[in-house]
């Protein structure tokens, strides 16, 4: 089996990911001969290949049992009730979360946001999202995982994921044939698409804002070997699911956009990095790619122009920092999923250290649509500084979650009119990295020169506590930091065990100054923009709403860095002992 | 013919072409505090204790190219302060028991700790659970005082051929780990005389057979601090950056 | 100019092998001119047990890291009664020698001390009330109180230990420079 997967994939190093996944989903697990095999096979050293595998958390390389449950831990999940269902599902399982069963038949566990915030709480089974879950779907998944049903034969409607559209424009409400934007571009010729790129002023949806015909132009203009255009579909920010529903309804729109920067920088080949997490996207984007290529949309001689393009879906396993382009493209050669030293950057040195076009799913598609309709005509929505729509991607506490679509410049209370927020006291814009700001700022605006984002749009309102949010988030920064550069990998966990310890209660200011501390050290030092932005949710909302912190600290300066009295525990147990001299007061103003 | 520079806290410093900010202060003979790099080998940029600032920004100098007009800050209290914190991130992160090993006086953490006068580690230690690999019966893997610069996973792979590490897990779980099903060092064929054994700059990858050899006193940093060795560090022409070097 | 007052010096071995007051004393004739300068509150170095029956302590020196629930109330007697807080060598900056048992669980070890092993307690963990009971980890001092100063080494050297105290007591910041601050 193992030789097939290998065969199948040329036994090329590069494809590391797609034969791990594949390996895993026919074998169960990665084991230590499974490794060692693939390693021979792609004639890679070993550890290389552990390496790699180790990294992301979709591949186990230890048995994690025929059914694996992942909980998304997204902090809109907890607000749907996750962690009580969790618990509920280990409880019947007789399971303790991250434990597989004794008959090795199950584990439970958490993963970060699965893109369904929308729709949760949300789990994927063996890599299968399932949304909507309720008490009634956990008793009766229980039942099927102890009777063995294959994930085929369990009921169908769980499966089904929403698109939730609640506003759309031009791109989310465009009806144009497959074919109609590329065969403009090819019509008008790569210079003159180009130009149509820069006029339109298309800036890149990944949240940076690059403007996408400098880097187009920068990319074609760059010498090698091959040039290559990938995809940016590894949408992990928590809060995020846009992209999720640009490729279920518009994928050609997306392919299109692609194939037209490939007719522009001179490409042969590209990807799109698909997340894990939508995994279950897969077919149905092979079945599409299938039909550009019957429709000679895609592959050889292309709409009869003799311009050869084709299209491959990879998929990621489970890494947040493989949304950083560098690092997505390390992941695609097969590495681990470490940010590279920039200068220089894909635009020159990219996959295969040739000259690489990387943008997010919905540049594409806006491309694709400039192709069509004109930068002029795509410049004349949105502001003069952010041309164009945006997809907002609505969730928390609103009546009607789901997908927006709004032209650049729309405020957030705006936002919050449509989706039916009520009591809002603050919106998380971008992610956890991004802003958190309170009602006083609601009639900011969604726009580069304001408040730019790469889509998520996640509310609170009055009845939840600011801090549980931004533990969860600082919880999920420390799970997904790649550990390359010293400031991230130990600073983020530094801050996640200080939230820890706020919420036990036992902060005090001086934990709070460490914060601060922490903050700047991550971004001074930091290697990539995970960690430079790792304690902006603590920064925002220290700022801004610091009674949720001050609440919860102890009015001393000190308090120890552990609890006292617990770390008596095994002495306890051991000796038998519970007098006055086996506790101590952890609070010292008890202690004198 | 006029030679570029540019200023580094007030000095001019030379560079030839290809230098990074910190090749070039080094041959400047200006120290710069590091880990991770090593004169024979390519910039990495992960440890960050190079940080400076350049040109307003923050910028790992051992992998940012040194340009002409640069204004370059390295020695002010702000930096020194970053770069005492991320020490003792590194001191918590690990075991790192100086009076038992083996390396200390030589080691460059440790010597580091002393030249920017780090008195504490100040966080909470991490204390992990890192076993040592005595399989080997040359060579010592001890876990505990790994600082990950993958100094030994690049030596084994550019210089020796080998392969002999590489890193498994990821975030703080992160570790060495080596080539072999068994993951025990010695079923790989890691030799003692391999260049590997000889960059660890903590006390990791240690010879058996001879411990403690130098006596205190007359160890590598006993004498003087590791700025005074700053002719150590000095690039060596091959090692300039090359585009598309990475992690 | 009235007469400087003298400075009250307390200090204390934790969980420690009294190595960094050895050093201490190892300062030698150099004692003498310390005591012009000082004078002794709880220490063993004058066998007085309990601190602060004389007001508050200026300085508080503590070796070794916390092991155990008495460690925690001495500690804490420390902080309350001294105004400078100081972790002397590198059991109380960092737990040293006791904390490499932290990557071990307390229950396997008194279980192999007391249960395996032949001819301790005869086979029982001691559950005295007189014996104070091990915390899991063992934690430098600055875990559990604040600290003001750190004076690292194992132990540190007597030049540190005066250069330490003779700049705090002259009211400059300690700075033991090349040679002296040492790890080891």
């Amino acid at each position: 089996m193992l030789t097939d997967i290998l065969d199948r994939h040329r036994r090329d190093g590069t494809r590391l990911m797609q034969i791990l996944r594949e390996a895993q989903e026919a074998l169960g697990w990665l084991s230590p001969a499974t490794i060692t095999a693939i390693a021979s096979g792609i004639g890679w050293p070993r550890a290389k290949v552990e390496g790699t595998a180790s990294f992301y958390s979709f591949f186990h390389t230890r048995p994690m049992g025929e059914y694996r449950v992942l909980w998304s831990d997204n902090i809109t999940d907890r607000m749907l009730g996750n962690l009580d269902l969790m618990q509920a599902m280990c409880q019947k399982l007789w399971l303790e979360p991250g434990r597989v069963s004794e008959d090795g038949l199950v584990s439970v566990d958490t993963t970060s946001c699965t893109g369904m915030c929308d729709q949760g709480p949300a789990v994927l089974v063996n890599y299968r999202a399932i949304p909507r879950m309720t008490r009634e779907r956990v008793e009766l998944m229980v039942e099927l995982i102890r009777a063995r049903k294959p994930l085929a034969d369990w009921p169908a409607d769980w499966f089904v994921i929403e698109d939730n559209i609640r506003r759309a424009d031009i791109l989310l409400g465009n009806r144009m044939a497959p074919g109609e934007a590329l065969g403009a571009a090819l019509a008008a010729g790569a210079d003159a698409m180009l130009a149509e790129i820069r006029t339109s002023q298309l800036r890149g949806r990944g949240g940076a804002g690059f403007a996408t015909g400098l880097k187009w132009e920068a990319c074609r203009q760059a010498r090698g070997t091959a040039h290559y255009v990938i995809c940016n579909a590894d949408e992990g920010e928590p809060g995020t699911f846009k992209d999720r529903v640009l490729l279920t309804r518009q994928p050609d729109l997306v392919f299109e956009g692609m194939t037209i920067a490939a007719h522009i920088i001179g490409a042969r080949r590209g990807y799109v990095y698909l997340r894990g997490e939508y995994r279950y996207l897969l077919e149905s984007l092979e079945s599409v790619l299938a039909a550009r290529r019957a429709a000679g949309l895609l592959g050889a001689d292309i709409l009869g122009k003799g311009f050869d393009f084709d299209i491959e879906i990879h998929l990621g396993a489970g890494a947040y920092v493989c949304g950083e382009e560098s690092a997505l493209i390390e992941s695609l050669e097969g590495k681990r999923g470490v940010p590279r030293n920039r200068p220089p950057y894909p635009v020159t040195h990219g996959f295969l250290n040739q000259p690489t076009v990387v943008n997010n799913v919905e540049t594409f598609a806006a491309a694709a649509l400039i192709a069509a309709r004109g930068g002029d005509w795509y410049r004349s929505f949105g502001t003069p500084r952010s041309a164009g729509t945006k997809i907002l991607s609505v969730s928390g506490d609103c009546a009607r979650p789901g997908v927006y679509e709004y032209p650049f410049g729309v405020s957030v209370r705006q936002v919050l009119a449509d989706c039916g927020a009520h009591d809002s006291q603050a919106v998380q814009i971008s992610g956890p990295s991004g802003i958190c700001i309170g009602p006083d700022e609601f009639d900011r605006r969604i726009a580069f020169e304001d408040i730019p984002t790469a889509g998520a749009f996640m509310i609170f309102d009055i009845r939840r506590d600011i801090f549980d949010v931004v533990r969860n988030f600082i919880h999920f920064f420390a799970h997904e930091s790649c550990g390359f550069c010293t400031p991230c990998r130990v600073g983020t966990t530094l801050l996640k065990n200080l939230m820890d310890k706020i919420a036990a209660g036992h902060g005090t200011r001086y934990d709070i100054d460490e914060i601060y501390q922490l903050n700047r050290v991550l971004r001074t030092a930091a290697h990539c923009g995970l960690g430079h932005t790792a304690a902006n949710p603590l920064v925002h909302t220290l700022e801004k709403f610091r009674p949720a912190y001050e609440r919860r600290l102890k009015s001393m300066e000190f308090e120890p860095a552990f609890d006292l009295d617990a770390a008596l525990s095994e002495a306890r147990q051991m000796t038998g002992r519970d007098d006055a001299g086996a506790h101590l007061a952890t609070d010292t103003e008890n202690a004198r | 013919m006029n030679e570029q520079t540019f200023n580094l806290d007030g000095q001019e410093i030379p560079f030839a072409a290809g230098q990074s900010v910190m090749q070039a202060a080094l041959a400047a003979g200006v120290f710069v505090p590091h880990l991770c790099y090593h004169p024979e080998f390519r910039p990495h940029g992960s440890c960050k204790l190079c940080t400076m600032k350049i040109n307003g920004r923050p910028a790992t100098s051992c992998t940012t190219p040194a340009a002409a007009g640069m204004e370059v800050e390295s020695d002010t209290p702000e930096i020194l302060d970053t770069r005492r914190i991320l020490l003792q991130m590194l001191l918590v992160e690990g075991n790192h028991f100086c009076p038992s090993c083996e390396k200390s006086g030589h080691c460059k953490l440790q010597a580091l700790g002393y030249e920017l006068g780090v008195m504490s580690p100040h966080f909470n230690h991490f204390y992990p659970d890192r076993p040592v690999d005595a399989s080997h019966p040359d060579v010592l893997l001890d876990f505990n005082r790994c600082i990950l610069c993958e100094l030994c996973i690049r030596a084994s792979a550019e210089v020796d051929g080998k392969n002999v590490f590489a890193l498994s897990g990821r975030g703080i779980k992160k570790h060495l780990i080596v080539n072999a099903e068994s993951g025990k060092l010695g079923d790989t064929d890691f030799a003692l005389t391999d260049k590997a054994a000889q960059v660890c700059p903590v006390g990791v990858i240690l010879p058996k057979h001879k411990g403690f050899a130098v006596p205190i006193g007359q160890r590598r940093f006993d004498a003087e601090p590791i700025s005074a060795h700053v002719e150590e560090f000095k690039p060596i022409a091959a090692a300039a950056p090359r585009a598309g070097d990475k992690p | 100019m009235t007469e400087a007052r003298k400075f009250r010096i307390a200090t204390a071995s934790l969980a420690g092998c009294f190595g960094c007051h050895m050093s201490f004393l190892d300062i030698d004739e150099k004692l003498l001119d310390l005591l012009q300068l000082v004078d002794f509150d709880r220490t063993p170095l004058t066998d007085i047990k309990t601190i602060g029956l004389r007001g508050p302590c200026d300085i508080g020196l503590i070796e070794g890291g916390v092991c155990n629930a008495e460690n925690v109330h001495v500690l804490r007697e420390f902080r309350a009664h001294c105004k400078i807080l100081v972790a002397m060598g590198a059991c109380a900056v960092n737990g040293g020698l006791p904390a490499q048992r932290n990557h071990l669980d307390l229950r396997d070890i008194l279980s192999e001390v007391y249960h395996t092993e032949a001819g301790l307690a005869h086979g029982g963990i001691p559950n005295d009330p007189e014996l104070p009971l091990p915390l899991n980890e063992v934690h430098p001092i600055h875990e559990v109180v604040k600290v003001d100063y750190f004076l690292p080494g194992c132990p540190p050297p007597a030049d540190a230990i005066w250069k330490f105290l003779t700049d705090l007591i002259a009211g400059r910041t300690p700075r033991l420079g090349h040679g002296l601050l040492r790890y080891d």
